[in-house]
This record gives C-alpha cells, sequence and structure tokens, in this order.
C-alpha cells in the first residue's frame, strides 16, 4: 500500500493546471494550498498566514462574499488554525454558514464549527436552532449531518431540546440515521448520563436492530455502561455471544470485512464487553467459553488484523473465570506474538504476556529467552515494554538482576516520563525485596541520582519514613541506618555539584538524624561536608534549609564552626535561612537547651500532631475580641478569591493545616508527616504483589533455577511434579519447561542469556499456577513498616507527668520551640493508641468481622503498615503482651458483646493495676470501656475512676466504683461518651484511685484520644431522601480528594475505603458519582458527594451542622492517604 | 481511546489534524512538533509504536506522508495500526489513488470520511461503502 502516495511535490504544476475530479478548487484556497507547500521557514508561514488572515477578515465582512466563497473561507481558516495561527473571527461565520447555506455549504460549516469551538464555547448556543431545524429536515443528508455535529459538539444545557427529535430517530427507517442518532444519545450519555436514563430500553431496541451497524454503534453505550456496573448487564451475555458467533460465521454483508476477516473492531469491541461481564464470575463465563475458543481458533489467518483481534482475546480469556483448556491456548497463541519476526507482533505478544503474568507468572518462564532478547532490543519501545514485564514477575530472589536493568536502562534514557515512570518502579521493588541494606541504600542512591529533581516528591518521602519508621528490630534499623549515613558520607567526599536538590535533602537529613550513630567518624567532618555544600551555588535555598535544620540536629562540641556559620548566613537575603541561622546560633551555644530541644538518640516518641492547634485557641479568641475577622477555611477564601477574580491560586490539595516545608523540616519527625502519597506507582503497586506473592513458597522451582544459576542436570532429574498443585497444572506447562533446556551446544553468548535467564526468572514457576485459583498471600515486604504497637506508650509518660514535667516538654518539636508554645499541653497519648478503623459495620450497627484475635492482629498491623507510625521502644510492648488483651475482650459485658469494637488496648498499669479500654459503637453513643485489672495477690479496694474530657460530655457511667476487686480479676467501668460539636481529636484524662492497704490511697493517671471517625455512624437513606435533605442543608465544603486507582472502579475502591475507614454509608452510585451519607451519632447528619474528575475525588460535603464537614473531610483525607 | 490524529509530512508538515480531546491551539503545534519528530527517529525496523507522555502513538507511513495516532494506554495499537491503513484505503476509494495534494486540496473531504469513522475517539464505522455514503450523497446533491 505504499504506493498509494505515490503522486509527490515534483507532480505539483501538473496538477495546478488540470484541476479534475470532486475537487474544484476556488482560487485563493488554491493559492494558499500552493503557498503552503512552497513554505521553507517558519518565518514565511507567519507572513503567508497573517497577510491570508488580512485577506480573509476583509471577505467575511463584505456583503457581497456569496456562501461558496465562504465556505472557501472556512476551510481556508481551517488551515489557518491547523499550523496554529487563531482565526476566531471566522467562527461566527461558521455557524451562519451551517444555518443558510446549501447542503455543502452546510456540511462545511458544520464541519468547521466541530473543529473550532470546543464543548461549551458560548457561540454553540446559536447553532441550537439550526441543528433543531435540520433534525426537523425532510432531507435525510442534513438531518445526518446534524446528528453528526450534535454527537460531536453540543452545548449540554441544550440537550433536552434535542433530545426528543434525537429518539424520534432511533425508528427512523433508514439506518444511518438510526446509527447516527444511536452515536448522539451514547455522547449524551457520556457528558449528562441522568438526561438519557429513561431510554436504557431504547439501548436495548438498537442492539438488536437488524441492521449490523446501528448494533454496533450500540455497543459503545453498551461497553461504557457495563464498565460502570457490570452487574446490571449480566443478562446480555447471551446477545452478546450470539452477535459475536454470528460475526464469526460470516453472517454479515461481505463490505464489513476487512482484509478478509469479518468486521475487526466490531469483534474486538464485543470481545472487550465479554472480558467485563465475565470477570470473576463463574456462570457468565461459562456462557462464552465456547465462542472464545472458536474466536481463538478463526484468527489463524496471517494478517496484522486477526493478531490485534487474538490478542484482545487473549486478554478475554486471562480476565475472565479461567478455564485451563482456554488458557492453553492462549498461553500457545501468546507463544507465537513473542516469537514472530514482525516487530510490532513481538510488541503486542509482551503487551499480552505483561497482561497475562499478573494471573499466571509462570508463562513468563517459556517465554524467558525471548525475554531477554528483547530486553537488549534496539528498538526503544520494546526494552521499556520488556522492563514492564520484568516489573510484574519480580520477586525477593530475582530483584537485584531486574532492578539492575531497569537502572542500565534508566542510565541511557533522557525521556522525562519514562524516567519519572520507572524511577519510581525501581523504588517500589527496592523498598519491597531489597535483599540486603547495603544493596537498598544504593539502589535508592541511584534512584535519586538519577530521577533527581523530576521524581515525584513521594519517593523521597517514603524512603526517609522508612528510616524513620524503621522495623520492629532496632539493630536492624540502626544498621540500615548507620549504612545511609557511611554511604552519604562517600558519596559527599566526591563531586557533589552534580547531585541533585532531592537527594542532597535526604543525605542531609539522614546525616542530621543519624550521624551520631557513626561512631568513627569524625563529626567535624561531617559538619565540614555539609557546610562545603551551603558554598555552592547550585544548591538551592531549599536544600539550604535541609541543610542548616541537619546541622542544627548534630550536636555539641563544635560551637566554633557552627557559631562561625551562623554568623556568615545571620545576613543572608533569604528570611527562613536567616531564622535558621538564629536558631542555629542560639542552640550551639547553650547546650542544655539543645538537649531539651533535640533530645540525642530519643525515642521517636509519639507526637501528637494537633491538627485542629487547639492550643492556639486562647490566641484566636483574643484576637477575635479584639476585632480580627474570623477564619475561613481555605474553600470558601478560594471561592471568593475566584469571585473577585484576583489571584488564580492552585487549589490546596490538602486542607489541613500542613506547616510550611521550612516548618516541617525543623520538625524531629520525618518532614513527610503530612505528605499527599502520588499515583505515580499506585497502579502497579498490587498488580506487582500478586505476581510476587505466588513465588516465594515455591521449592520446585530452586531445583531448575539454582541460586548460582541455571542447573541443566540437576533439571533434568529434579520432579516437576511434587507440588501439591501439580493437579491443576496443565502438562503444557511441563513440555514447555523441557523446552527451555539448554542444549549443550550452547554458544558462550547464549550461555550468558542462560545465566541472566537464570537469574530473572528465578522464584517463577511451578507451584504459581495456584494463581489461578485463588491468589497466595503476598511475601512480606523487606522493609515493613512498623505496625503500630497495640499498647499504649503513656504508661510511662503518664505516670511521670506530674514528678517530671521536663521529661515531657522534651517530647516537643523545635517547632513549638520556636513559637514559643513549647509550654502549651501537648496530647499526652498519641493518638497511635487507638485504632482507628472500627470493626466494619454493616447499616445497621452490627459487627461483620469475626476473626479470630490472630487475624485481628495481621489486619491490624497490615493495615498501619501503610500508616505513619512514630517509632517507639519496643520494651513498653512487651511489658503488655498482646495475650492479655484478648482476654479482656471475653469480659465485655453480654448486652454488649454484639456492638462492632475497637481491639482492647492498654491505657496504663502500675505494679497493682493495669488499666485497658475498649470502644464500642453504639448507635447513638460511643461507649468507653475501662478495664480495671487486678495484677497482685491481693484484694484491692475502693477503687474509683474519673475521667475527664471537656470536648465530650458523658451520657451515662457504669461500674466506676469498685469496693473491692479479688486478686487476679478485671472490673468493668464504661463510660456512654457523647460528641455534640465535631472535633478532629478528643483527648480524655482520668485517674484511677485506690486502695492496696487501708488508709493507704494511690492515683494511677490515665489518657487517651478519640477522633471524630468513632462518633461517626452510618446513616441509611434513599437517594430521594438524600436528594431532599441535600437542599435543605446549608454548610458546605468542597474539596478535591486522591482518588485509589488501584484496584477495579476508582469511584467504588476510594468510596468502599472511606467507608471502612469511616462507617459511611453509601447511598448509590451512578456513574461517575456517587452519594454517601453519615452521621455525628445519632444528631446531625453529614451528606457527601463525590465525582470522579481526572484523577482526582471531587467531594462535596454538607451538614447543617458548621464545622462537621470540615471534621469529616480531615478524616477522609487521612483515611485516603494512608491507604 | 484515541486522542488524536495526525497526517504530517517527512519535512514535519502538518497536513491535517484531528483532536478528539481538548487541546489549546496555542500549544498544538508544539505537541506536533514533538510527536513527529519522535515517530520520524525511528528505524524501519523498529515497532510502529511509540511512548509518549502518558499515550501511546502509533504511526505509519504512507510514501512521504505519516500518519500518527494518539491512543491511550489501553487501546489495542495493533487495531489502530489498522485502521491507520483502512483510513487511508477510504481515501484511494474516493480520490481514486489518493496523494498528499489530495489530501491538501480537500481537506474538508477528507475531514468529513474521517468524521465518519471516528467519534469523540471512538471507532463508529469501518465498512468502506457506509463511511463514503454521505459525502458521495452531497457530491451528487451539488452536481445536480
Amino acid at each position: 500500500m505504499s504506493d498509494v502516495v505515490e503522486k509527490t511535490l515534483t507532480a505539483l504544476p501538473g496538477l495546478f493546471d488540470s484541476q479534475t475530479g470532486a475537487a474544484k478548487i476556488t482560487n485563493r484556497l488554491r493559492q494558499l494550498v500552493k503557498s503552503i507547500t512552497e513554505l521553507t521557514s517558519k518565518h514565511e508561514e507567519e507572513n503567508l498566514i497573517k497577510q491570508e488572515l488580512c485577506a480573509m477578515k476583509e471577505q467575511v465582512s463584505s456583503p457581497n462574499t456569496s456562501m461558496k466563497q465562504m465556505r472557501e473561507i472556512m476551510v481556508r481558516a481551517m488551515y489557518c488554525e491547523m499550523l496554529g495561527y487563531d482565526a476566531s473571527f471566522t467562527y461566527i461565520h461558521a455557524i451562519k454558514l451551517a444555518q443558510q447555506g446549501g447542503v455543502l455549504e452546510k456540511r462545511v460549516g458544520y464541519l468547521a464549527v466541530s473543529l473550532f469551538l470546543n464543548e461549551g464555547h458560548e457561540l454553540l448556543l446559536l447553532l441550537v436552532n439550526t441543528v433543531l431545524k435540520d433534525l426537523q429536515s425532510t432531507n435525510l443528508i442534513e438531518a445526518c449531518m446534524a446528528l453528526t455535529v450534535v454527537a460531536q459538539v453540543f452545548p449540554k444545557d441544550m440537550i433536552p431540546a434535542v433530545l426528543p427529535l434525537v429518539e424520534d430517530k432511533l425508528s427512523h427507517p433508514k439506518e444511518i440515521i438510526r446509527r447516527k442518532a444511536v452515536l448522539a444519545l451514547y455522547k449524551f450519555y457520556l457528558i449528562a448520563p441522568n438526561q438519557v436514563q429513561h431510554i436504557h430500553g431504547k439501548f436495548r431496541k438498537a442492539l438488536s436492530d437488524r441492521d449490523p451497524g446501528v448494533m454496533a454503534s450500540s455497543l459503545h453505550i453498551y461497553l461504557q455502561l457495563i464498565r460502570e456496573s457490570p452487574d446490571s448487564y449480566k443478562d446480555l451475555t447471551g446477545s452478546f455471544v450470539t452477535i459475536l458467533k454470528q460475526v464469526l460465521g460470516g453472517k454479515l454483508p461481505v463490505d464489513f470485512n476487512y482484509h478478509s476477516v469479518p468486521a475487526p473492531w466490531l469483534q474486538i469491541q464485543l470481545l472487550r464487553i465479554l472480558s467485563l461481564l465475565g470477570k470473576e464470575d463463574q456462570s457468565t463465563s461459562e456462557l462464552m467459553y465456547e465462542v472464545l475458543d472458536e474466536s481463538l481458533r478463526r484468527a489463524e489467518m496471517n494478517h496484522n488484523i486477526t493478531y490485534a483481534i487474538l490478542y484482545e482475546c487473549v486478554k478475554a480469556v486471562y480476565t475472565i473465570h479461567p478455564k485451563v483448556e482456554l488458557l492453553e491456548k492462549a498461553a500457545r497463541c501468546i507463544g507465537n506474538f513473542v516469537l514472530s519476526p514482525k516487530i510490532n507482533l513481538k510488541y503486542l505478544g509482551l503487551k499480552a504476556l505483561t497482561y497475562v503474568v499478573q494471573h499466571d507468572a509462570k508463562l513468563a518462564l517459556q517465554h524467558q529467552m525471548t525475554i531477554i532478547e528483547c530486553l537488549d532490543h534496539s528498538d526503544f519501545t520494546i526494552k521499556r515494554e520488556t522492563l514492564e514485564l520484568l516489573f510484574r514477575i519480580t520477586n525477593a530472589q530475582n530483584v537485584t538482576v531486574i532492578v539492575e536493568k531497569m537502572l542500565d536502562f534508566l542510565r541511557g534514557c533522557n525521556d522525562e516520563h519514562t524516567i519519572i515512570h520507572l524511577v519510581g518502579k525501581v523504588s517500589e521493588l527496592a523498598e519491597k525485596f531489597a535483599p540486603d541494606n547495603s544493596w537498598f541504600i544504593q539502589t535508592m542512591n541511584c534512584v535519586f541520582s538519577i530521577g533527581g529533581d523530576l521524581l515525584q516528591q513521594d519517593v523521597p518521602n517514603n524512603f526517609l519514613r522508612l528510616l524513620a519508621e524503621g522495623s520492629e528490630s532496632k539493630e536492624e534499623d540502626d544498621q540500615l541506618r548507620l549504612y545511609a549515613v557511611e554511604s552519604y558520607l562517600t558519596v559527599l567526599k566526591g563531586h557533589t555539584s552534580h547531585l541533585p536538590q532531592c537527594f542532597l535533602q535526604v543525605m542531609s537529613w539522614v546525616l542530621g538524624e543519624y550521624a551520631h550513630l557513626q561512631g568513627s567518624v569524625d563529626r567535624r567532618e561531617v559538619i565540614r561536608l555539609l557546610t562545603q555544600l551551603l558554598d555552592q551555588r547550585s544548591v538551592s535555598s531549599e536544600t539550604r534549609v535541609w541543610i542548616l535544620s541537619a546541622l542544627t540536629k548534630i550536636p555539641e562540641g563544635q560551637t566554633d564552626l557552627i557559631l562561625d556559620l551562623a554568623e556568615r548566613l545571620a545576613s543572608s537575603q533569604d528570611t527562613v535561612l536567616r531564622q535558621q541561622a538564629q536558631e542555629l546560633q542560639h542552640l550551639s551555644q547553650d547546650s542544655q537547651l539543645h538537649e531539651w530541644v533535640l533530645p540525642r538518640g530519643a525515642p521517636w516518641d509519639a507526637i501528637e500532631v494537633d491538627s485542629s492547634l487547639s492550643f492556639l485557641d486562647g490566641f484566636v479568641s483574643e484576637a477575635l475580641a479584639a476585632g480580627a475577622a474570623p477564619y475561613k477555611p481555605p474553600h470558601q477564601r478560594q471561592e471568593e478569591l475566584c469571585e473577585d477574580r484576583a489571584l488564580n491560586l492552585e487549589p490546596y490539595s490538602f486542607s489541613l493545616p500542613v506547616s510550611l516545608s521550612s516548618c516541617s523540616i525543623t520538625d524531629r519527625q520525618s518532614p513527610t508527616l503530612l505528605s499527599v502519597s502520588s499515583g505515580l506507582s499506585g497502579n502497579s503497586t498490587e498488580l506487582s504483589q500478586k505476581a510476587g506473592s505466588s513465588t516465594l513458597i515455591l521449592e520446585g522451582v530452586k531445583r531448575v533455577w539454582g541460586k548460582d544459576g541455571y542447573l541443566p542436570q540437576k533439571e533434568a532429574t529434579a520432579p516437576l511434579v511434587d507440588e501439591p498443585s501439580a493437579a491443576v497444572q496443565p502438562p503444557v506447562q511441563q513440555e514447555a519447561a523441557e523446552r527451555t533446556e539448554p542444549r549443550p551446544e550452547l554458544s558462550t553468548r547464549n550461555q550468558d542469556k542462560q545465566q541472566l535467564a537464570s537469574s530473572l526468572f528465578v522464584g517463577l514457576g511451578v507451584g504459581s499456577s495456584v494463581s489461578l485459583l485463588g491468589k497466595s498471600e503476598a511475601p512480606p515486604p523487606r522493609f515493613r513498616k512498623k505496625p503500630r504497637p497495640h499498647e499504649s506508650s503513656s504508661s510511662s509518660g503518664t505516670s511521670e507527668k506530674s514528678s517530671d514535667s521536663s521529661c515531657r516538654s522534651s517530647h516537643n518539636t523545635t517547632d513549638s520551640f520556636l513559637y514559643g508554645s513549647f509550654l502549651e499541653e501537648e496530647p499526652a497519648t498519641s493518638k497511635s493508641a487507638f485504632d482507628h478503623t472500627p470493626k466494619s459495620t454493616t447499616a445497621n450497627g452490627l459487627s461483620q468481622n469475626k476473626d479470630t484475635k490472630e487475624d485481628k492482629h495481621t489486619n491490624t498491623s497490615q493495615i498501619f503498615g501503610g500508616d505513619m507510625v512514630i517509632v517507639r521502644p519496643s520494651t513498653i510492648q512487651d511489658k503488655h503482651p498482646p495475650s492479655e488483651s484478648s482476654d479482656l475482650t471475653a469480659l465485655l459485658p453480654a448486652d454488649l458483646k454484639d456492638l462492632p469494637h475497637s481491639d482492647v488496648i492498654s491505657l496504663t498499669s502500675d505494679p497493682s493495676l493495669s488499666l485497658s479500654s475498649c470502644r464500642l459503637f453504639r448507635d447513638e453513643a460511643l461507649l468507653l470501656l475501662i478495664f480495671i485489672s487486678n495484677c497482685t495477690e491481693t484484694v484491692i479496694k475502693d477503687i474509683a475512676v474519673q475521667l475527664t474530657c471537656e470536648e465530650l460530655k458523658t451520657a451515662s457511667l457504669r461500674g466506676n466504683i469498685v469496693d473491692c476487686l479479688e486478686a487476679r480479676s478485671t472490673s468493668v467501668c464504661h463510660y456512654a461518651l457523647l460528641m455534640d460539636d465535631p472535633h478532629t481529636n478528643v483527648s480524655f484524662t482520668g485517674t484511677v484511685s485506690y486502695q492496696t492497704q487501708p488508709g493507704h490511697t494511690n492515683t494511677l493517671p490515665f489518657s487517651g484520644t478519640l477522633s471524630t471517625a468513632d462518633f461517626i455512624r452510618p446513616l441509611v437513606l434513599t437517594t430521594e431522601e438524600y436528594g431532599k435533605l441535600w437542599l435543605s442543608l446549608s454548610h458546605d465544603v468542597k474539596q478535591n480528594l486522591k482518588l485509589l486507582t488501584d484496584a477495579g472502579d476508582p469511584l467504588r475502591t476510594t468510596l468502599n475505603a472511606l467507608k471502612d475507614a469511616l462507617q459511611l454509608h453509601v447511598v448509590d452510585i451512578i456513574g461517575s458519582e456517587g452519594i454517601v451519607a453519615c452521621r455525628l451519632l445519632s444528631s446531625a447528619p453529614c451528606l457527601l458527594h463525590c465525582r470522579v474528575s481526572g484523577a482526582a475525588l471531587v467531594m462535596w460535603l454538607r451538614s447543617p451542622h458548621p464545622a462537621l464537614p470540615d471534621c469529616i473531610l480531615y478524616h477522609c483525607q487521612r483515611a485516603l492517604a494512608h491507604r | 481511546m484515541i486522542k488524536f490524529l495526525l497526517m504530517v509530512n517527512k519535512q514535519g508538515q502538518t497536513r491535517l489534524s484531528k483532536y478528539y480531546e481538548q487541546v489549546e491551539l496555542g500549544k498544538r503545534a508544539a505537541l506536533e512538533a514533538d510527536v513527529v519528530r519522535g515517530c520520524l527517529a525511528r528505524r524501519k525496523e523498529e515497532c510502529s509504536f511509540v511512548e509518549y507522555k502518558d499515550y501511546k502513538l502509533v504511526y505509519r507511513q504512507y510514501a512521504a506522508l505519516l500518519i500518527v495516532v494518539g491512543v491511550t494506554e489501553n487501546e489495542n495499537e495493533l487495531s489502530i495500526y489498522e485502521l491507520v491503513h483502512n483510513f487511508v484505503e477510504v481515501l484511494d476509494k474516493y480520490f481514486s489513488r489518493v496523494s498528499e495534494l489530495d489530501i491538501m486540496f480537500n481537506l474538508d473531504k477528507v475531514h468529513i470520511i474521517l468524521d465518519e469513522m471516528i467519534l469523540n475517539g471512538h471507532i463508529v464505522e469501518t465498512n468502506k461503502n457506509r463511511i463514503l455514503a454521505p459525502l458521495l450523497a452531497l457530491d451528487k446533491m451539488t452536481e445536480s
């Protein structure tokens, strides 16, 4: 076909002389085209188009211009716009042309409108009448073009005006009109789904239309509908199967064929629909096995288009409920793809394989040699796709090789988008599978130096968080930190001018935080290296701030160096830098103060971020009394700004009072605390886990692919079938495994490849076929983030509270020091003392979670795995072994046993008593149960519990006075708490007084935190009730939230995540919108309206209570950010 | 989903452009130049698909004319590759041996053909007779 366009520019003169056929070119247009072909420079182009635009302006304003000329002007305007020059003065004339011209002029007018105007352009309103007139025209061609333009651009608000006319066309005798009407309705569905809800029945009629074209266009609507809610259309599976069978059987007229293949694009569309319907649905999948089988068989003809169909078919087979024979056939098809000498097919084969290995990792094993060849392929696209494939099959055994390959690729790559994408994946793999500390740090060094400042902020954030939080073992953590320190010192001793800012920031934070672990290194050296960086011009002022705060943290002794530095910077132009220099100066001169503010080696104690900034309440009320303007939440300010058309600020992505970067750096916590994690690698996380999950347990693999490389002789003897899953494994796989056995006459080059293969594909194999039937547990990531301990650390903190307040203050951040507020109360216990994920609750309030205690433990640790955790000394955990609390759940009063409840957590203890608490979620109140256990062998008398919390009301209490508690027994005291005004978090304090000996009263203080989430209950109502309530509510808040896109339907996934975290009630999901309702206990309702907009979830909250929406929004953000 | 379709010659001059997702007029020229550079840099033996930002480009060359389609990641590239060919076959049928100049002198008609085939980024018709029917009817009416 490449000879189709053989007339080239050389034939130009001849063509101008003899214009024939359909194209009669008027002079001016011909002139323009001719001039355009003769252009040699951008400058010439500019001049030409400028002249042209001037001439056109003159022409359009002349009353003598005929419609025919106007049509020609439109085409010239298209040229101008195509070359990037604005010709907006012609837009109105395009509409006029559509209105007044003859048929051809009208068509060109409509065409110009569709090219020039985008949806929402105000001029489109002028088109409505013309469209209405043409839709009613008896001239088929006019009706046809009106329908076309309606399906391209049409003002959303005017849909009701044309809808009845378009609907009528569905029963038009001409197929082309019916077809275009269906497509117009599809467009309406996309932009305003509610408007066409009543005609769903007519879509079904279109699906069974006698004309294949009409039927085919209705498939667009169905693909969309089924993607949104597959369950509602399962009954149509039979119809789709029949249609596909008829297409395959050649029942369509011959002109639907493309290179003898019947309606290939229609087949592809049908296969996509079927795979959506059959996903995770065995009975529906069974209906389509036969036709998929036939589809695979038909695709024997050797033409690109059959391969395109085949690709779709393979995807369908692996998406729906698995059937072994089909899977085998599909796997063979993939073989044909990847082994093809045609590069396009190879590419598609790799893409198919990438999709398929998520379900069955050992398929990669069959094609390992091809994969390795593709890895070294000269074609960038092929390489890139291969890396994607390897990413999916990475496990703990092959991670080093795969990451090395990825880094190699990255070093030679200069495409920004690819770098960002791939570097994110490398860091994800490194975190998940790192074999040892040095590898991990080295790899992350590469990530930072290659990715540099292109990196999404969450990569360095996650890394620092990982270092800071550590794992279960402090020793291992310190080793990792130590290694990082050593490695960075080496890096800093080399050339540093080329290092990206983000890497420098990471290094300075780590050095500031952990340099003291490295005993052998001279502190002066560290300080010298960091100071050196400050002198470099390439270092940005943000990085300087990081470096300075690191220097602030490196303690003692080196006052002369520091003072020198501080003095130099004290006159800096940058205010933040200057401030920091001041602090540095003060702190270095007063070692006591330094020790107090930045205690070295102090445990990462529970620092509660008081996000409501309650310690400022006094200040605020004073300011208000003095006449200051009241605070307006960001969204409100935003709206006002928009109204005023003032500055166009980027919307806040987070409504939390996030401290400015300069502040958060000085924070003793990782500077990442409130970072919003990006979607960069979100997509692939789950997939990769799946791929990885099916591998670790498998012993059989090692026999084939040994640790030291490929082991052919062993493979011969290795029994392949002793795995429990052997029964499931199709025989083909064994054959394939044998096929890949290396032949003795392999050249050395091939042996290299074999070597590579053995290291790449280790850990994939035989037993992984289990994954088809059920995903096995994911392997524990190498750097598991510290699970939040169940027990509160407050026991030590609070018992010393009264006697030693300085100790408590030492946990304050420098932040609070700087702002002079460190004497303010900080919440005495970490919020982490409570688990903020109440057991999932159904709308009627009954717990669905009947897991055993062990399960709960793993659950919670998984939940907290991605959570922000503050590292705490592990010794405290040991004091209260979890088994203790499991006994306590049994003590729940009988009438409360059925209520959903949190885990039991320890509050505090002393040698005689230990206190634990548990939260029970009742519809109208939160029950706080306090378990008082006597740890002694003697009777304890006169126990009295007193609990205070300013923000909450105590509705009732029971069992707070116990006259006598037997040895080793437990008594339960319970408080019903009400929250009238929402607060994001509230803390309570209390004391228990008791007598071990008569006349000798002891007191034991305790404290804890509760969140609004504990007080939110689902509100069950119908969509209509919701609608009414919505309109009656006054306070609203609008905010964009992160959309979870890691699995399935993003809206559904996100809403479910919110539902789980906050006990919301999902009222309805319609298309890309979802409505959700909840209430604060049994009082104020809050309605949430969620809409998917691009990659974000636009959430609109309304409530009669002014503070409730902000409060719920805060928890939604937390719930999503921590997923 | 299809994001845009471009017809460009080897010198990088745009001969036809159609966007199915709004791109500002001012940004189009830069995008087109970028896209064409990406495609022309590739050798014959390399595959016809290139990654570009967060989507894929499918390109096919006919003599001096390059047709590039930008599609989303989830699209079947090979089916788009063949769609391009189908489009060229339709043009060939209408213009009887189509050339770059035919396309230039009949920009409006090529657009009308394309409108029949692709609507809002979806493939809506691939039957050649049906694609050409409205245009042929239009021609007939203007002749008479």
